[in-house]
């Protein structure tokens, strides 16, 4: 018998956190994710690690930054304007190849926005704000024991790329509850000694400097190679996807987070209509997965791509699918969730809502 | 054969990057001696800024680590809680510190976070040619005031010191000047009196120290020295603001 607990899933990020060994949180409130650092004002505190409420999300970031250089496994928690602020700092990150993970709970924008879940900050997760030719590694869950497994084994994939690594959620995951096994076991990886770490020339031989800069544009051409091969790897070895229905469909969906609980119902419904609809549920959105979409059986008359913005994933699947088969595009922005009824519709007139 | 004078073992053997005249140099000298003779320099975390000193994570031989414009007392502060017992500085010039990195310095200054800013106020943006700092003075020219700085039209310098002595995480505050070998050893001594304060862990420790830009001030070294002190500390006096040692003993 599993150990299931009912938990909010702001707060089973906060303990997944705990459970995958955070050594350090900063963060600074914005809904719909202040439940994180509630829940681990007290947590951290009762473990003997550190809590700390930042004066704003850059220093935030920043403080991640300090620890992560230091050698300690770290992360912060924000929503869309606050991830906006922090991106300066994971391209900071990133540049200085430190391992960090952080959460981004999404809600609706531009600006300010609002605080109904959304899903318009993909484009922000994937291409990010920050300078430079970098990647972050972003998983974008649709349940909170799906979000809870990856909260637990992203602190090892930061550090086995030494990369910050984003957990990709809307304000629905952040805010329902859920019944989740925290317990399940987690693959181990073989992970180096930071011995790159500034944490003092006692803890290592030498001396130690993190920094991201590199005046000499041959040598920055190097470091930026260097980059770009680990970003391959992770390529190879982090792309993940989930499979629904996908033998022989008449249309595939693709969909993620949210989005993609909504048309698993939806493709229920359009099997009574006897329309077989499959889905491609993409689980790391960085790196975006593309074999699934090589593998489409031919008789598949189209994709449709749902999301709840006004059309971002649906860049990479155009990419991916590269013109093979025709692409239409269903999203609902603000802060709205549709219903599985809508995604039905939009499968019924997939040829009006042709992008490609 | 004794001995007398030798480089300090908190400096590595990487030339300074500095311009002739400038007195970073010697800033840097106090700092390394000051952590040397503490015997800390096998536990200390330096974080370099952004501007002239940025390559000071070259120059300190401790663990170094370089952050964005401005927030090098964020990033201590990460260090810090995550590593008390390592001894944690920032090396920050004034368009870094009393610029865009305000709003970080004061709330660590707030949070009492035990770190020590090395504070270098040269009043002028050095590394990106001269242009005017939230520190130059009343009619100072520079290439972004050429008119000089006018205060209706880009406010006063701002008084750094003055204004973190009225915040209680402080513990030690003294502005501190390098412009004559008197000045230079005041200089040496509160260094290394903000350090014991972090080694002892009574919270947050800043040093203002007036420098000197010659290049961008368009002076010989000489006249740069004598602009600080006839110029420079009338705007801003040298003295302790802060000493949480003495109150404790009044």
């Amino acid at each position: 018998m599993a150990n299931k607990v009912l938990m909010k899933g702001n707060e089973a990020i906060a303990l997944a956190a705990v459970k995958g060994g955070v050594e350090a949180y900063f963060g600074y409130p914005i809904t719909p994710q202040n439940e994180v650092s509630e829940y681990l004002s007290k947590y951290m505190f009762e473990q003997g690690r550190v809590f700390l409420q930042a004066e704003s999300e850059v220093a935030a970031i920043n403080m991640v930054y300090g620890a992560a250089a230091s050698g300690k496994r770290v992360m912060t928690s924000s929503s869309s304007p606050g991830i906006a602020l922090k991106q300066e700092g994971i391209s900071y990150l990133a540049g200085s190849e430190l391992p960090a993970v952080i959460v981004s709970v999404m809600r609706g924008g531009p600006g300010l926005g609002g605080i109904q879940p959304s899903q318009a900050d993909y484009y922000q997760a994937t291409r990010g704000g920050g300078n430079g030719d970098y990647h972050t590694i972003v998983f974008a869950p649709e349940s909170i024991q799906e979000t809870v497994d990856v909260m637990k084994e992203s602190f090892d994939i930061a550090d086995y790329y030494r990369n910050p690594v984003m957990i990709l959620v809307d304000g629905l995951i952040g805010q329902m509850m859920e019944a989740v096994d925290f317990n399940k076991p987690t693959t181990k990886r073989f992970l180096p000694p930071k011995d790159w770490a500034a944490g003092g020339m006692n803890t290592h031989n030498g001396r130690n400097t993190v920094c991201s800069l590199y005046l000499d544009p041959y040598e920055l051409e190097r470091h930026n190679l260097k980059l770009q091969k680990k970003y391959q790897a992770a390529i190879q070895n982090e792309t993940r996807f989930e499979l629904v229905n996908m033998d022989d469909p008449d249309y595939v969906i693709v969909a993620y987070g949210t989005m993609a609980r909504v048309v698993r119902s939806a493709i229920e419904i359009l099997a009574k209509k006897k329309l077989n609809v499959g889905m491609i549920r993409p689980i790391s959105v960085w790196p975006f997965p593309k074999a699934p979409f090589k593998n489409i059986s031919r008789n598949c008359k189209g994709i449709l791509v749902c999301e709840m913005s006004l059309g971002q994933m649906v860049d990479d699947v155009r990419i991916v699918n590269n013109g093979a088969l025709p692409v239409s595009f269903f999203g609902r922005a603000g802060g709205i969730v549709p219903e599985p009824e809508e995604v039905v519709e939009a499968i019924m007139h997939f040829e009006s809502r042709r992008v490609d | 054969m004794e001995i007398k004078y030798q480089k300090s073992k908190g400096l590595t053997d990487k030339p300074l990057s500095y311009c002739p005249g400038c007195t970073h140099g010697i800033i840097h000298k106090l700092v390394a001696e000051s952590l040397e003779e503490l015997g800390v320099l096998d536990h200390t975390v330096g974080v370099a800024s952004v501007g002239c000193s940025v390559f000071s994570y070259e120059f300190f031989n401790c663990d170094m680590i370089q952050c964005p414009h401005g927030r090098a007392a964020a990033v201590a502060t990460g260090i810090k809680r995550t590593h008390p017992e390592d001894i944690v500085f920032t090396y920050q010039g004034d368009g870094d510190l009393a610029s865009i990195g305000i709003a970080e310095t004061i709330h660590a200054a707030n949070r009492g976070e035990n770190i020590t800013i090395i504070f270098v106020n040269n009043a002028v943006y050095g590394m990106t040619g001269g242009q005017m700092a939230p520190t130059s003075l009343i009619g100072q020219k520079t290439t972004t005031s050429p008119m000089g700085r006018d205060a209706h039209m880009h406010g006063n310098p701002i008084h750094i010191s003055e204004m973190f002595s009225q915040i209680e995480g402080v513990s030690y505050l003294e502005r501190c000047s390098v412009h004559n070998p008197r000045q230079v050893r005041n200089a040496k001594n509160a260094i290394k009196k903000a350090f014991s304060y972090q080694k002892e862990g009574r919270g947050f420790t800043m040093i203002e120290i007036l420098s000197t830009c010659p290049v961008n001030w368009g002076k010989t070294p000489q006249d740069a020295l004598k602009w600080v002190e006839d110029e420079m500390t009338k705007v801003f006096p040298l003295k302790v603001f802060k000493d949480a040692g003495v109150e404790s003993h009044e």
